[in-house]
């Protein structure tokens, strides 16, 4: 795994074809994997469809307005995980509203990027913090 | 087990024989162009004929002039279908017979023909990738140009009864083209055996150079040239023979039909050493393709729980080369077409790995694999929202 952009074609600035060491840790080390019981969790969402390829569950427990603790499950590809636990890691600790605010390239600038190709496997975390921040508020 | 490289993707390509590199490069230096007249030309010309002899000798045509040199199985896929666009137009029989099995540049030159008026039929498969006889009793008729059937698929390995089909078609009068991109150098292939009008063979799934490849036309079938220009090919394929190509895919397929009998073996039982060895590792996993007609080095397999691109890269992160038919690699939504016509729903699809063995491959490769697939799926479906 190559973990500089495109370093085999001499520094050639095209898209990244190749996945960042930042995506390879998050997908073989993901952060905050498992689940949480119905009492311990403030807001839960369920986003995706595993006949799609790929599928996550988003638990978040909730204090004083701040995700204390955030939890994940996921199937579907490296990409998918990867984003997944960089998400966890960016809400933790964050306001409701500043988890509201976190965008997609953020998940993707954090991981130093993704390949082309795997963009939309960004968007499934980033719709699942949003879906889980609504059920807390309800 | 010591950490290693194990390539087990020789379906997607396979590396260049040693031999076939050797000889490559020795005739680089000679850079006659065979159509010359002169000496030179003359003897580059008579090995391109040698290398032609070779390539027939392969698939058991006895004229090696229906052998048509051309850049790949791409190419002779789309010849064989553009002579069928042309034939066509002009009027009588215009129906097409495929499935819905084959590689994308059959089912886009199909498309291509069922957008220009022609009636195409994509056949059924069985829960092994088999193609349903009953149903291509039923399609084949006095309007049907041509029948294209691949005669092994390159995911799940399954082989089909080609000399079957074949009888059907001509029982019609219809003409009958196999893709035989993954069957040639690995089980035996006779053109009049199988009774075909045409064949495609690719070069570089058989240990020689990329870039080349055949199309086998028995003689008095139509053929229209998908590159019009010189008299190369008898006019068949024109450019410049590609010397260096054509010498690489002559030996590639003299050795290939030496070694034939002791690759589908040794490779047979490697194979059975990984399908025995995965699914003594890994509860619930699913072996798909048929389990007996079936290329000897091709294993296709479903991991319920996992996504393919994420066994792919767990693989490959531990130096295991395969590929997968999970729709992530593939860049669409749609997993694998191959397993979806076989029935096995969309996400045991999308957790499918092709394991495919190659003659390099060894025993330690193979129990390296198995070593290190467990864990893999263990900790992907720990993970996972999907229980299996």
């Amino acid at each position: 795994m190559d973990s500089e952009r495109n370093d085999e074609d001499g520094g050639y600035s095209g898209p990244i074809l190749y996945y960042t060491d930042a995506v390879i840790d998050h997908f073989t080390n993901p952060r905050n994997v498992g689940e949480m019981a119905d009492d311990e969790a403030d807001g839960y969402a369920c986003i995706g469809d595993p006949g799609c390829g790929d599928e996550m569950k988003l638990w978040i427990a909730v204090r004083d307005e701040r995700i204390e603790r955030i939890a994940f499950k996921s199937y579907g590809c490296p990409g998918a995980i990867s984003t997944s636990s960089m998400l966890t890691v960016l809400a933790e600790g964050r306001t409701l509203d500043e988890a509201l605010a976190i965008t997609d390239d953020d998940v993707v600038g954090a991981l130093g990027g993704i390949p082309e190709n795997k963009q939309h496997c960004s968007l499934l975390g980033v719709k699942a913090l949003r879906a889980a921040v609504a059920s807390a508020r309800r | 087990m010591e950490r290693r490289f194990v390539y087990m993707d020789y379906n997607a390509t396979t590396p260049l024989r040693p031999e076939v590199k050797a000889e490559m490069i020795e005739d680089l230096e000679l850079y006659a162009n065979a159509s010359s007249l002169h000496e030179a030309g003359r003897k580059a010309r008579s090995r391109i004929e040698r290398s032609r002899a070779a390539v027939a000798a392969l698939i058991g045509a006895k004229d090696p002039e229906r052998v048509v040199f051309t850049s790949g199985g791409s190419e002779s896929n789309n010849t064989v279908f553009a002579t069928m666009f042309h034939l066509g137009r002009k009027g009588g029989r215009k129906g097409i017979v495929t499935t819905k099995i084959e590689h994308p540049c059959v089912l886009n030159a199909a498309k291509w023909l069922a957008d220009e008026g022609f009636p195409v039929t994509f056949l059924d498969v069985d829960e092994y990738g088999v193609v349903d006889m009953d149903q291509l009793r039923r399609a084949v008729g006095p309007e049907t140009l041509l029948v294209s059937v691949m005669a092994a698929n390159n995911e799940i390995g399954t082989v089909q009864d080609i000399r079957a089909i074949a009888a059907i078609a001509k029982a019609a009068g219809a003409y009958m083209h196999t893709d035989a991109t993954q069957s040639v150098g690995k089980i035996p292939v006779s053109v009049d055996d199988w009774g075909v009008d045409y064949m495609t063979m690719s070069c570089h799934k058989l240990y020689g150079p990329k870039g080349i490849g055949g199309l086998y036309v028995r003689e008095g079938r139509p053929l229209e040239p998908l590159i019009r220009g010189g008299h190369q090919e008898h006019g068949f394929r024109a450019g410049t023979y590609n010397n260096q190509g054509i010498m690489g895919f002559g030996l590639a397929a003299e050795l290939a039909k030496a070694e034939l009998d002791d690759y589908v073996e040794r490779i047979g039982g490697l194979r059975r050493r990984l399908r025995d060895g995965i699914l003594a590792a890994v509860p619930k996993c699913r072996v798909n393709g048929h389990p007996e007609r079936v290329l000897p080095n091709t294993l296709n397999v479903s991991f319920p729980g996992a996504e393919g691109e994420a066994i792919l890269l767990s693989l490959d992160l531990e130096g295991i080369r395969v590929s997968t038919g999970s729709a992530c690699a593939s860049g669409s939504l749609d997993p694998s077409h191959v397993l979806m016509a076989t029935g096995v729903g969309p996400e045991l699809a999308h957790g499918s790995i092709r394991f495919s063995l190659g003659r390099d491959s060894t025993e330690e490769d193979v129990d390296y694999v198995v070593s290190r697939i467990g864990p893999i799926i263990a900790r992907l479906r720990s993970m996972s929202t999907v229980s299996y």
